[in-house]
């Protein structure tokens, strides 16, 4: 056994093969290991074998409706950001069954699933990704009724993140407080330093998991020139950061203009595809889908996600509530970035990027805040509910 | 391993006792449950998941006595696949309920308050235990009055028991159709306009509204006209819902989840969105 003195708070530097035994203690601890691996020439998060999984030397380029792998210069293990995929899909997956049901001669009997929920290692999670975990930890474990299977997933997960080095094409986490240093949600966090030819790690410790994990690899407290460096690492992201979302006032600024002509605008191009809320982190809704067996004796109900684009989505007997793509666009937006607000406490939206790049039409969230606020400011304002409310109280009075 | 009581997702299943009609498409369901502890505790304005084998599952008010909570009554219309489906069940079947659900009607505020209880077409159904409440401990309350209104004259549920509250001394009930042939000699007109003929302190009046969307919007409006506070009036709300327990999202209506936040609002909380179209 290595000797140990990393204690929560602290910072430890680990060398490649620290890395490569990291991933080994999880395994070893019953984890089943999950990162960043390439299938098929596209970004996944998948089973981590070892740290050759992982995209090594390999980064990205996003724009828009825009994705595409580039090698880098360097070995770096972690040089890309976020693909389309997050790790909601394993807190909470596409697809579950909630229940089977018995058509028995006395009625209907109902099953439980009965499952042993995985104990995931989430390897490489960004600073962006630990505050959608954040939210959607708001969202299934606060409120009144709670999501159990979440909760027996989430409880369990290992969660290694790694501060980003460079800023994604579409991602705006600054300005949303999420990144690109992950504050806080981890076991550990990692920072990787490619300095000549040293190539090593710096590893906050977040919880005493990550402290116990830790202590079983080869490792060493940072030195102060090594913090600065994982320092720069991150402050380098941050200014490399090409979008920015103002914040400020967004609930008052979004409550104000749900009849803005820009809404119109934007769902000129929307397809309503729901890529947006599939690639989305914090995107949490689903339906439930009923089936039953051909004889008639077993049925079941799944759970699946859904998309708030599509026309079913609001239906009542009669039609449906949002008929029209620019409705559905506005709850959309409305609800990531303000109604969410109301909901939650927090934004619904963590500045990932990715509703950007997987837009097939590059419709940019940020953008489409930035159009309302300037008309707004150049006075073009539409009705929203503050105007409404005047006019009301107007004809009142 | 997952405790199964935990699990908000999973139905209990419920026998039907007993199924009246209430109108050539509108069925009124007595059901208990099948096994366990007998019984079923609500608050009025709550609503059930009810479930059917196979087909699926939708929101549906209680519309039974919640001080008779030995059976658990729904009233129902045939409108789409699982509506039919509970429709369609007869005697000594079983379905699947989940609940209850919701924030109820705030009948509790109700003692000392002139109340009003105003419904539209199958919405007397997610008001009638309110109704059961109120009369229960009528001499708590000071003036009660209850406008319903349906389409035609055979839409009118719970037709028997209208004609009962409408023989009380101390309950006024106005009833009233859109359109009827001409051996009908009730009101016809809508129920916004029958406001007109309540009596009640509108500093010290409550109004609990169920009905179409544009009933209850011009409803709500007559009653501002007449003096009555935005925030005693209450309004029952309908959205798609899946889940029932606000983690779905279906049931959004601006910051809102219908099913847990509502389904009964005090109208200030949610006139911003009421107003608006297509939220």
């Amino acid at each position: 056994m290595p000797p140990t003195f990393a204690n929560l708070g602290d910072e430890a530097v680990l060398d490649i093969q620290g890395l490569r035994q990291l991933l080994e203690v999880l395994g070893n601890e019953g984890y089943r290991v999950l990162g960043p691996t390439l299938r098929h020439g596209s970004l996944v998060y998948d089973h981590l074998p070892s740290i050759d999984a992982l995209p090594r030397g390999w980064g990205d380029e996003q724009q828009g409706g825009f994705f595409r792998l580039r090698p880098l210069q360097e070995p770096r293990f972690f040089g890309y950001g976020v693909g389309q995929q997050s790790w909601k899909q394993f807190l909470y997956p596409p697809r579950r069954r909630l229940w089977q049901a018995r058509l028995q001669p006395d009625g209907l009997q109902i099953l439980p699933v009965d499952e042993d929920a995985p104990k995931f290692a989430f390897i490489g999670v960004r600073a962006c990704d630990l505050q959608a975990i954040a939210v959607q930890d708001r969202v299934f474990l606060e409120g009144p009724f709670i999501d159990p299977h979440y909760r027996a997933r989430r409880e369990q997960a290992f969660i290694l993140a790694v501060n980003c080095g460079h800023a994604c094409g579409t991602g705006f986490c600054a300005s949303m407080g999420a990144g690109p240093k992950a504050a806080s949600g981890f076991d550990l966090a990692l920072t990787e330093i490619l300095e000549g030819d040293r190539h090593y790690f710096v590893a906050a410790v977040g919880t005493e998991r990550g402290r116990q994990v830790v202590s079983q690899i080869p490792h060493r407290k940072a030195e102060a020139a090594e913090q600065e460096a994982a320092a720069r690492t991150t402050a380098q992201a941050a200014r490399e950061m090409g979008r920015t979302l103002d914040t400020g006032d967004i609930k008052a600024l979004l409550y104000r203009n749900y009849e803005n002509p820009q809404w119109d605008r934007v769902a000129a191009r929307c397809l309503t595809c729901g890529n947006c809320t599939l690639v989305c982190p914090t995107c949490f809704c689903h339906t439930v889908e009923d089936s039953s067996g051909l004889t008639g004796e077993q049925a079941e109900r799944r759970r699946r996600w859904d998309v708030c684009f599509t026309v079913d989505y609001s239906y009542l007997h009669g039609g449906s509530v949002r008929a029209t793509p620019r409705s559905r666009y506005r709850q959309w937006l409305t609800h990531k970035l303000a109604t969410w607000i109301d909901q939650f406490g927090v934004s619904g939206c963590v500045g990932c990027g990715r509703c950007i790049t997987w837009c097939p039409v590059a419709i940019d969230i940020t953008e489409e805040v930035r159009a309302i606020r300037e008309s707004e400011e150049s006075g073009v304002r539409g009705q929203g509910l503050v105007t409404k409310q005047k006019t009301e109280n107007d004809k009142r009075e | 391993m997952l405790n199964a009581l935990a699990d908000p997702m999973l139905p209990a299943p419920f026998r039907v006792l007993k199924v009246n009609r209430e109108t050539g498409d509108t069925f009124t369901l007595t059901l208990a449950p099948a096994a366990g502890e007998p019984g079923f505790r609500f608050a009025p304005g709550q609503f059930n998941m009810l479930y059917v084998f196979g087909v699926g599952e939708i929101p549906i008010s209680i519309s039974g006595d919640p001080d008779q909570p030995e059976t658990l009554v729904h009233t129902v219309r045939a409108v789409g696949a699982v509506s039919r489906a509970i429709c369609g069940l007869k005697r000594g079947e079983t379905l699947g309920v989940r609940g209850p659900f919701g924030v109820p009607w705030p009948v509790t505020k109700a003692p000392g308050w002139d109340v009003l209880v105003i419904a539209g077409g199958l919405g007397l159904a997610p008001v009638r235990p309110a109704v059961y409440h109120l009369l229960a401990r009528r001499p708590q309350f000071g003036n009660l009055e209850l406008i319903y209104g349906a389409r035609t004259p055979e839409d009118l549920v719970f037709r028997q028991e209208l004609m009962h509250w409408r023989g009380r001394f101390d309950f006024r009930v106005h009833v009233t159709v859109d359109t009827a042939k001409g051996d009908w000699r009730g009101n016809v007109g809508v129920v916004p306009n029958l406001i007109s003929r309540a009596r009640f302190d509108s500093e010290h009046t409550m109004a609990l509204i169920c009905g179409p969307g544009v009933m209850m919007r011009f409803t709500v409006q007559e009653l501002l006209n007449r003096g009555v506070k935005m925030e005693n009036i209450y309004v029952s709300l309908e959205r798609n819902m899946k889940c029932g327990l606000g983690l779905c999202g279906h049931c959004q209506l601006g910051p809102v989840f219908v099913c847990k936040d509502g389904p009964v609002f005090s109208y200030d909380r949610v006139r911003d969105w009421f107003l608006l179209r297509e939220v």
